[in-house]
């Protein structure tokens, strides 16, 4: 079978119709709102429960709210949303479902656990690429008291986290990417393979996903020919402290040296010395906001031209984990850019 | 001294318990079974007796004192009725406490509402 | 699939050496006085019981009811957790941690109603502590009928 131009390499595409990112919003629980990147955010709600009775409500809410404000700061109407894409960590995505049913725009549900907006953004640029939209709004939300009930304990049971554990960020993140003239651009997607190397510790998450990261980083580096010296920001999305260092560690293995131009979105959004949050941050809306929040700003302004940003995830179930199963993760990578000359 | 003896006695079952968690990764909901079923095994073959004559309340508010509590009780119930106190006697001793969480969980859940951390 | 249970095993390696451990020293500590002061409370109410004309059963009876009610309490107001974040097993082996454990999820999941919410998920955690009670003390129990006694 003839392979498509735009495909080159085994997982990476090029795109050759420009796809642009028109704007991008982020809406933060409280404890993000106290984190080193709080002035970043556009919205940091105060209250956890966002007015609503229930915390998956509330994580609704955030979808929602988020969702609208990355329309409006794109300057549009929800109307010329062709698609919608966005997925979060509960049952049946049931945060993104009831947090966009009322926006009535056509909607894929996707479930990539924390890598779910670096797979939302890779779906998205294929149906800008593709023709299939004009515009397509994306996102991933997750919340810290919706998470622990669904896959630790009851929020009030008096448990200890050990060391290596990562702290669910409340929150959802939000891109409108369209075929329309912006500054920032997704060029390429690498799209990651399902790799497990047997961690069971399911308060190891990092360490259960780094070889996930890891992997994709090599497949697009094959696959596009580049080292890590050629982007400005290697960002991964919720490995945290002990996840990066394995990343480092794996890379260098194969002879790819990262320094500190790699970095984690879990370790840039929380404070572990004051938040008490251990190993970092972690959830669907760790990479989603802090990218939304912070990078895509840096990229906008020019202060970062070439990034390879790697969402993270961990695929594993609540019952697959009771089975004794290994946590099987996955890692999808984007190059975004903000090119100093016209080039299309 | 009887304080002290509690107090210590209590605080080592707890660092059982801690060193459990920290070094092999044991959920809390683990930790509450292994100590219940030790306490209940212990006491079976009579060790957890003399820990409870010495120690008091460091035996029995510590969950293996729980366990101790439903050995306690089969036996009691047997000698007084027999086989069937294998059945009854567990519980039975256990009912109090069992019973008293069940009311306080109820209506704690109808009083408040679930906080973040 | 040998090159593959080789990198897994290499992997492990690496993790275990990437991981940080938990404090246990200082855990140990902490669970060891907050545990231990617990204890030393029950053993108080143990006395006050005692000293006020109740059968030594029934002041042991009343001594962990009341520690699962002001655990219970404790719990409602979110103190337990935060005591639990920093006690450890201090915090949950004594029976103030099993009250705990019986609230918390009642609480948590009151949202999804009376019966299959509160009444279906209280024992979420507990209920192994039951059954595992229970059939321990049956087999305790066959013991000393047939041959303990």
């Amino acid at each position: 079978m003839e392979q498509s131009s735009k495909r080159i390499g085994k997982q990476t595409v090029r795109f050759q119709n420009p796809v642009n990112i028109l704007s991008a919003a982020s809406t933060v629980g409280p404890k993000e709102g106290e984190g080193p990147l709080k002035e970043y955010f556009d919205q940091v709600i105060t209250d956890i429960l966002y007015g609503q009775k229930s915390w998956e409500k509330a994580e609704s809410r955030f979808v929602e709210e988020n969702m609208k404000l990355a329309v409006k700061k794109a300057g549009m109407s929800m109307e010329q949303v062709d698609y919608i894409l966005c997925g979060d960590l509960l049952n049946q995505c049931a945060g993104s479902t009831f947090g966009i049913r009322a926006l009535n725009r056509p909607f894929f549900g996707l479930f990539g656990a924390c890598s779910t907006m670096g797979e939302a953004m890779s779906l998205g640029s294929m149906l800008i690429d593709g023709g299939f939209a004009q515009n397509v709004l994306l996102g991933a939300s997750s919340h810290f008291c919706s998470a622990e009930k669904q896959f630790r304990f009851p929020l009030d049971m008096g448990t200890q986290r050990p060391q290596t554990s990562t702290w669910t960020v409340t929150g959802d993140g939000a891109v409108v990417l369209g075929r329309k003239k912006g500054a920032v651009r997704i060029t390429e997607v690498t799209t990651g393979k399902i790799v497990d190397l047997g961690v069971t510790d399911a308060n190891n998450m990092g360490a259960a996903m780094a070889p996930a990261a890891a992997d994709l980083m090599m497949a697009h580096f094959r696959d596009t020919g580049r080292g890590p010296k050629d982007y400005d920001l290697i960002l991964t999305g919720d490995l945290g402290t002990v996840g990066r260092e394995l990343v480092v560690e794996l890379l260098a293995k194969e002879g790819y040296y990262l320094d500190q131009r790699y970095t984690d979105c879990g370790i840039e959004i929380y404070d572990p010395k004051t938040q008490d949050t251990h190993a970092g941050g972690s959830g669907c809306a760790c990479s989603a906001v802090t990218f939304c929040g912070y990078y895509y700003p840096m990229l906008l302004k020019g202060k970062l031209r070439r990034i390879l940003f790697i969402p993270t995830g961990a695929l594993m179930s609540p019952t697959t984990s009771q089975q004794g199963e290994s946590i099987p993760s996955i890692a999808h990578g984007l190059v975004i850019e903000s090119p100093e000359k016209e080039e299309y | 001294m009887e304080y002290w003896n509690a107090f210590w006695v209590g605080g080592l079952i707890c660092v059982i318990g801690q060193i459990l968690i920290d070094k092999t990764k044991l959920t809390s909901a683990r930790i509450l079974v292994l100590f219940v079923v030790s306490g209940c095994i212990l006491g079976g073959i009579g060790i957890y007796e003399p820990i409870k004559e010495y120690a008091g309340a460091g035996a029995t508010v510590p969950l293996t004192g729980f366990g101790y509590l439903l050995s306690k009780g089969v036996k009691e119930e047997i000698d007084a009725v027999g086989a069937l106190g294998i059945l009854t006697g567990g519980l039975k001793a256990a009912a109090g406490g069992i019973s008293a969480a069940v009311l306080f969980a109820f209506f704690a859940s109808l009083l408040a509402n679930p906080k973040e951390k | 699939m040998k090159t593959n249970e080789e990198a897994k095993r290499k992997y492990e390696e690496m993790v275990k050496n990437a991981s940080p451990n938990s404090p246990i020293l200082k855990n140990c500590v902490i669970a060891f006085f907050s545990g231990g002061l617990i204890c030393t409370f029950g053993q108080f109410l143990l006395n006050f019981y005692q000293n006020n004309q109740f059968s030594a059963e029934d002041a042991a009876t009343l001594t962990s009811v009341t520690l699962i009610f002001i655990s219970s309490v404790l719990t409602a107001l979110g103190i337990y957790p935060k005591l639990g974040k920093h006690c450890g097993a201090g915090t949950i082996v004594p029976i103030t941690g099993f009250s705990n454990s019986v609230t918390s999820p009642a609480i948590e999941f009151k949202k999804e109603g009376m019966v299959l919410g509160v009444g279906a998920k209280m024992f979420l955690v507990a209920g192994p502590v039951l059954v595992y009670g229970i059939l321990a003390s049956m087999l305790v129990g066959v013991f000393y009928y047939f041959g303990g006694r």
